[in-house]
C-alpha cells in the first residue's frame, strides 16, 4: 500500500510529467489559454492514458515478449495508442454524446500528445506489475492536470500584465513554465524520492 | 538550383523549428542539459527525419489518402527502431542518458508534420534537402541550447572545462527549470533581434 502510494506521488508530482520530464509540451502551451479548456485537456489525457497503460502491459507481457518481439515495441505502442483514441471517440460519440462535446475536439490531439506514449514506455522500463501500472498513469495524468490548471490560471494573469514588448507571448509562458518547475523542484527528496 | 538550395537553407533559420515553429520541443528540453546528449538527440532526429521524408516522398503516388498518417507513422516508427537499436549497440552510455526520450523520437511533431507538409506532396530530392535543412535546423536549436546550459549550468563543454574555477556554475540551468528559463530569454532575444533587422 505504502508502496503503491509512493508511485503515484512519484508520477505526480516528483517526476511531474509536463514541469520535470518535458513530454506533451506542445499541447501545454497551445491549449492552456483558458482554464476550461486546460481541465477538459487534462480528463481527456487521463481517460486515455489510462486506457492505453492498461492496454500496452498485457500486450507486452503476454505477445511481444514471449514471442521475441520487443524490436517491434514502438511501433506497435504507436499504432495501438491511434487506433484506441480513434475507437473511444466513436465509442463516446455513440453512448455519451455530452461527454463526448467536453472532449471532443481534444481527442484526436491526443494522439500526438507525446505524454502518453511516454508513460507506456516508461511502465514498461521500470517494470510495474498491472496495477502498479494503472496507479502510475494515474499518478502521471493527476500531475498532468494539476500542472496544466496551474500555469493557465497564472497565463491569464500574465496576458495582462505590463511586460516588455519581446517577452509577450512565448518567451513569458517559457519562463513563467520554468519558475514553475522549480517549484515543483521543492518536492523532490520528499520520503526519500529522486529525480 | 536556387529553389533547391532554398528548400534546404528554409529550416536553418527562417522556418527554424524550435525557435519559429515551435515544435519538437519536448526532447529540444528534456535532453539539452548538455551538449553531448542535445546533439546526439540532433542526429538521431536528423537520421529520422531524412529518411522518412525520402521514403514517402518516393512512394508519394502509392499512398492512399485515406491510409496517409498511419503508413507515416509505420514509416517513421521503423526508422526510430532502428536508430534506437543502432545507439544502443555502438553508443551505449549515450543510449542510456537520453533514455526513453529515444523511442519517443515517433512522435516528434516535426517529422510527422514535415512528412505531411512537404514529403508528401514534392520530388524526392526536395523532400531530403528539407529534411536536411530542417534536421540541420534542429540540431543547432539544440546544441546551442545545450551548449549554453552546459557552460553556465556545468562550466564544462563537451565534458572539458571552459571556465575559470572562481566561477560558480548556475546549477539551476541544468537542472529542468533551467530549460525553460533558457528558451524563453532565447526566443525572446531572437524577437528583438528580428525586430531591430526589420526597424532598419
Amino acid at each position: 500500500m505504502k508502496q503503491l502510494f509512493l508511485i503515484f506521488f512519484a508520477a505526480m508530482l516528483v517526476n511531474n510529467i509536463l514541469l520535470i520530464r518535458f513530454l506533451g509540451l506542445c499541447s501545454f502551451f497551445g491549449i492552456s489559454q483558458t482554464i476550461e479548456n486546460s481541465l477538459s485537456m487534462g480528463f481527456a489525457v487521463m481517460f486515455v492514458m489510462t486506457m492505453a497503460t492498461l492496454v500496452t502491459w498485457p500486450l507486452y507481457h503476454y505477445l511481444l515478449k514471449p514471442f521475441n518481439l520487443i524490436y517491434l515495441r514502438t511501433l506497435t505502442f504507436v499504432l495501438i495508442i491511434a487506433s484506441l483514441v480513434q475507437f473511444v471517440e466513436m465509442f463516446m460519440k455513440k453512448t455519451a454524446p455530452t461527454l463526448y462535446h467536453a472532449l471532443g475536439i481534444f481527442l484526436p490531439l491526443i494522439t500526438t500528445n507525446c505524454a502518453i506514449l511516454a508513460a507506456t514506455f516508461l511502465t514498461i522500463d521500470y517494470g510495474y506489475s498491472l496495477v502498479q501500472t494503472l496507479i502510475y498513469s494515474l499518478g502521471v495524468s493527476a500531475g498532468y492536470i494539476f500542472a496544466i490548471t496551474i500555469f493557465s490560471s497564472l497565463r491569464q494573469k500574465v496576458n495582462h500584465a505590463p511586460i516588455p514588448r519581446f517577452f509577450k507571448g512565448y518567451p513569458i509562458a517559457f519562463i513563467l513554465a520554468g519558475l514553475l518547475s522549480l517549484s515543483f523542484l521543492g518536492f523532490v527528496g520528499m520520503f526519500g524520492l529522486q529525480l | 538550383m536556387l529553389a533547391k538550395w532554398e528548400d534546404f537553407t528554409n529550416g536553418l533559420i527562417r522556418e527554424n523549428p524550435i525557435f519559429r515553429l515551435m515544435i519538437g520541443l519536448c526532447p529540444a528540453l528534456a535532453v539539452s542539459a548538455s551538449a553531448p546528449d542535445a546533439l546526439g538527440m540532433g542526429l538521431a532526429t536528423l537520421f529520422v527525419l531524412v529518411g522518412s521524408n525520402f521514403c514517402i516522398s518516393l512512394f508519394r503516388r502509392q499512398i492512399t489518402n485515406e491510409l496517409r498518417i498511419p503508413i507515416f507513422i509505420v514509416v517513421i516508427s521503423t526508422f526510430v527502431t532502428i536508430i534506437d537499436y543502432v545507439m544502443a549497440a555502438f553508443f551505449l552510455s549515450l543510449h542510456r542518458s537520453l533514455g526513453v526520450y529515444v523511442p519517443l523520437i515517433v512522435v516528434n511533431c516535426l517529422i510527422l508534420g514535415r512528412a505531411e507538409a512537404f514529403a508528401y506532396h514534392r520530388t524526392t530530392l526536395s523532400s531530403v534537402l528539407d529534411a536536411l535543412g530542417m534536421g540541420t535546423g534542429f540540431t543547432l536549436a539544440i546544441l546551442l541550447l545545450g551548449c549554453i546550459r552546459e557552460i553556465l549550468g556545468n562550466g564544462t563543454l563537451f565534458h572539458t572545462p571552459v571556465i575559470s574555477l572562481q566561477f560558480e556554475p548556475i546549477i539551476l540551468l541544468i537542472l529542468p527549470p533551467g530549460a525553460f528559463l533558457v528558451i524563453g530569454f532565447l526566443i525572446a532575444g531572437l524577437n528583438a533581434l528580428s525586430s531591430k533587422g526589420a526597424g532598419k
